[in-house]
């Protein structure tokens, strides 16, 4: 469960965030879409602690956000940009992680059998291809079992393969009862994942419902057709 | 807390250790060192020599290493703040994991140089004080590097830009404006002056340690009162330290602050 | 045949005379001095004694001062006999020739300032000896007057009254020729070893230290030696003033420190050599006023505030085959000329090269730097030693000098140390 209220946000003078209010029940699968720039990743970040806000107040699983940390035991984050200590080994990472989150990986090596990384354990993560980078990154956000899951543009460096394998996970996921939240840019891979889409635009929630709802009043078949009208009347 | 920290920089010793570079730095103070020590003649002169480079190099390097850390880990260091560990913590890991190797790779290279051709037993209390000046000089400089990195976490060309405009400063121009200022103001008493803006400065603060160390017998030949007092007791050297820790203490309690507030 | 006996006869006349004078000799009385008696005070031992006779003195205190002998005798402690001055006058006063004292303490002499007050005091006597005595607390030490061919060897003085005007020298020699001072150790007085008016002085091997002024101070006194001295923490090093033909070899100087201390001060000598001698952390190691003709050759010269600080007023002297290691400043003059000569030195701060490896330096090196020039107009740039800027500074004025003597340099500067 993750609620937000009259979030602000300016990187000088520039307004990223204009007041956002927003409620993510536990167990809801939300794709957040908007054109570049619009303030996603910033919205994401504040809600993972990498961002400060100016203004307004985050709560994730009842916790008030005020620059505490152990909330983030709930969170697990899969990074659109996996780049990671060139020489450290595959394993090593893991390790490193474990330590850090002090956690039961309880999914680890589900996950390594689910998206073969085995044969890459030993590797150094400079001589991994950005698809295997992007399955360590899976890798380490759901191994602990957190409730609540970001996913940044997560099937960006995927073959369709992996990335088949990636989205059933997903959706075992989401039938545990986790709270997933994934931004993208294509729009087909939202429609398998997510049933609630949040569509921001300049720093503000231009709406925030069920995709079945948002294709019945855009009249569209499809989410990329529904999204880009929105875009059209913006 | 602390097993945590101990974490996250031993992790950063492991990398470093196995980015070979910092091991090669540390081979160019060995060999440096022992080239000195053979070919340079006794101890005193080799040890006078290790620290005109030490002076000038280890600021620089220092900074460079700390800002470059910076500007290669960010997307690791974004993901650690996706976890749940405080950012004081994590902050102190990296810094510890970061800086110690350098300082190890200094001090161990010069180190072993100086015990093999035995410079370490005959001239013992010089050997630590140009060694420790060097540790504690690595640690100011990557610590200031770690800051700009920080400051400039988005404009890589001003940060690096920023860092040898400072090692110019710090290094070169500095004490030319003080010799500007003691030539300007030449009529006046400027003896507690002179030494109160050498302070300001750490790698002049590292020098006038190598200074109490090497050329006390000239300085004792200086006939100004707050010089000889400053120079001839152990005030000098107390206060010199005294102020070098608040130099590392300054740097990385901003660092610090900053690392806690940042929007990554 | 009879001129033959007549030969022998003297023979056996001359032998038979001769085992008298023998038997004189050895039944040269030994007088016992000893405080549970018969005699317990030590003038009376000797008042006693005949010319040629030995005071035994044995072990104990003995309150007594102004002692005087007035006739050759041994003067010799057993077991280190205590003479206390109780803080009066002289102690022992030596007025005959071929006396020898041995092998006592001495303390406490009285302390004037009109009065010289000393614990030996040979005074207008010849061919003494004043061995292995220990003295503490005293005014002066051992003082020689008008002395001929006398030894001072093996004594310890030592003496700790920080006020310059109110002590008096360890071993004091005024118009005294030929004395031998050797294997001293003197501490905490004013000048170490004092010499005025003395002629072919041989000073060796003695140690002078933590002296108010001088470890050994030198005055109008020609032609000595000295050798195998350490000169260690004295006030302000050692003088070597008006005299000439002094062999000044193998000597330390180390540790002599503050604004008017020098390892080795010349003023007006000439016609000496200073040759092999060490001098180490220094405030200036060698300095030199007015004087000419002096050979400065194989020293070694460590880690001094200044190697080198010479007046204009000095000419013609010759540094030649020294090494200069590390010091803060190699050389100090006052005057854009120079009158002197370096040559084949080893300068560790020389920076040149030496393309043809014939061991001597390719670009001729000047030991008068920028910096120093600097602070002498500026003394508080000191703080600035040994930093970038002053470097690049003396680098640049090295390469075209401007401000420093253009004369001054030694064109033949070794690359290596001189052992």
């Amino acid at each position: 469960m993750i609620e937000i209220k009259e979030l602000k946000k300016s990187f000088g003078s520039l307004e990223v965030l204009k007041g956002i209010n927003l409620t993510i029940p536990k167990g809801q699968a939300t794709g957040i879409v908007g054109p570049n720039g619009a303030g996603k990743t910033t919205l994401i970040k504040t809600i993972l602690g990498l961002v400060k806000p100016d203004s307004g107040t985050i709560r994730v699983n009842e916790t008030k956000l005020n620059g505490n940390w152990q909330y983030r035991r709930d969170i697990g984050y899969m990074p659109q940009v996996a780049r990671y200590p060139e020489n450290m080994r595959v394993h090593e990472l893991l390790e490193f992680i474990k330590g850090l989150r002090n956690q039961p990986a309880v999914y680890e090596e589900e996950l390594i059998d689910q998206l073969n990384l085995g044969q890459e354990l030993q590797k150094q993560l400079r001589t991994l291809s950005g698809g295997n980078r992007q399955k360590v990154g899976a890798t380490l956000a759901m191994m602990f079992n957190p409730n609540i899951l970001f996913f940044d543009e997560p099937t960006a460096g995927l073959d369709p393969k992996s990335s088949q394998k990636f989205k059933e996970r997903v959706k075992v996921e989401k039938e545990n009862g986790k709270t997933v939240i994934i931004t993208s840019h294509i729009m087909s891979e939202l429609e398998q994942l997510v049933d609630h889409v949040i569509f921001i635009l300049d720093g503000n929630i231009r709406y925030y419902g069920s995709t079945k709802n948002l294709l019945a009043e855009s009249n569209e078949e499809r989410l990329e057709g529904a999204i880009a009208s929105m875009m059209e009347v913006a | 807390m602390n097993s945590l920290l101990l974490h996250i920089a031993k992790n950063e010793w492991k990398s470093l250790l196995r980015g070979k570079w910092v091991v090669g730095y540390g081979l160019i103070f060995l060999l440096l060192t022992d080239s000195l020590l053979r070919f340079g003649g006794g101890g005193p002169e080799a040890l006078l020599s290790l620290s005109n480079v030490m002076l000038l190099f280890i600021p620089l390097v220092g900074m460079i290493y700390g800002i470059l850390y910076i500007y290669q880990s960010r997307e690791f260091i974004e993901l650690l703040l996706t976890q749940p560990i405080d950012r004081k913590v994590l902050f102190w890991g990296l810094f510890v994991g970061i800086s110690t190797p350098l300082m190890l790779a200094f001090v161990v290279g010069s180190l072993l140089p100086l015990a093999w051709h035995s410079i370490l037993m005959t001239a013992a209390a010089p050997s630590a004080m140009v060694l420790g000046l060097g540790a504690v000089l690595t640690m100011i400089f990557v610590s200031l590097g770690f800051l700009f990195g920080l400051a400039f976490y988005d404009d890589r060309i001003k940060g690096f830009g920023f860092t040898i405009v400072v090692w110019l400063f710090l290094a070169i121009l500095y004490d030319g404006l003080v010799l500007m200022l003691v030539f300007t103001f030449g009529q006046y008493p400027l003896e507690r002056f002179v030494i109160a803006v050498s302070m300001l400065n750490p790698i002049d603060l590292a020098r006038i340690m190598v200074m109490l160390e090497f050329d006390v017998s000239a300085l004792m030949g200086y006939t100004g009162a707050v010089f000889n007092r400053f120079f001839g007791s152990s005030l000098g050297i107390i206060t010199a330290s005294g102020m070098l820790t608040i130099w590392l203490a300054i740097p990385t309690w901003i660092g610090l602050r900053v690392f806690k507030k940042k929007d990554f | 045949m009879k001129t033959f006996g007549t030969m022998k006869f003297f023979i056996h006349i001359s032998l038979l005379l001769f085992g008298l004078l023998v038997i004189a000799e050895s039944a040269a009385a030994q007088i016992t001095v000893r405080p549970e008696g018969p005699v317990t005070s030590i003038q009376v031992g000797i008042d006693q004694a005949a010319a040629g006779d030995t005071v035994v003195v044995h072990a104990g205190t003995y309150q007594e001062n102004n002692i005087e002998i007035t006739k050759p005798l041994v003067l010799m402690g057993i077991d280190r006999p205590l003479i206390d001055g109780d803080n009066e006058g002289t102690i022992l006063v030596i007025r005959a020739d071929s006396i020898t004292v041995q092998g006592f303490d001495f303390r406490n002499t009285g302390r004037s300032y009109i009065r010289d007050y000393t614990a030996i005091l040979i005074d207008q006597a010849s061919d003494f000896i004043v061995e292995d005595n220990h003295l503490y607390n005293v005014f002066f030490g051992i003082y020689l007057a008008e002395t001929n061919r006398g030894i001072v060897r093996n004594n310890r003085i030592e003496s700790y009254d920080r006020r310059e005007a109110s002590s008096g020298n360890g071993i004091h020699l005024w118009y005294v020729k030929n004395p031998e001072i050797i294997g001293n150790h003197v501490e905490g007085m004013r000048d170490g070893i004092y010499l005025e008016f003395v002629e072919d002085a041989r000073i060796n091997g003695n140690i002078s230290s933590k002296n108010n002024r001088y470890g050994l101070h030198y005055m109008f006194s020609n032609g000595g030696t000295y050798y195998d001295n350490t000169f260690r923490k004295n006030g302000a090093g050692v003088a070597v003033m008006y005299s000439e033909n002094v062999d000044m070899k193998n000597n330390l100087f180390e540790n002599n420190w503050g604004a008017s201390s020098y390892g080795l001060l010349l003023k007006d000598m000439r016609q000496s050599n200073i040759e092999g001698n060490r001098f180490y952390r220094n405030t200036v190691a060698i300095y030199s006023e007015s004087s000419t003709n002096i050979q400065i050759k194989n020293n070694h010269i460590e880690q001094n505030g200044w190697a080198i600080n010479i007046k204009s007023s000095s000419a013609r002297n010759y540094f030649t085959k020294n090494n200069f290691i590390e010091n803060s400043f190699d050389v100090r003059t006052d005057s854009p000329r120079n009158n002197n000569v370096f040559e084949g030195n080893y300068w560790s701060n020389y920076e040149g090269y030496d393309l043809d490896r014939d061991g001597i330096g390719d670009v001729p090196y000047r030991p008068v730097s920028l910096f120093s020039v600097i602070i002498e107009k500026q003394p508080e740039s000191l703080i600035l030693m040994r930093s970038m800027f002053i470097r690049l500074l003396d680098t640049a004025e090295r390469i075209m000098p401007v401000l420093t003597p253009k004369t001054l340099y030694d064109e033949q500067p070794k690359m290596h140390r001189i052992p």
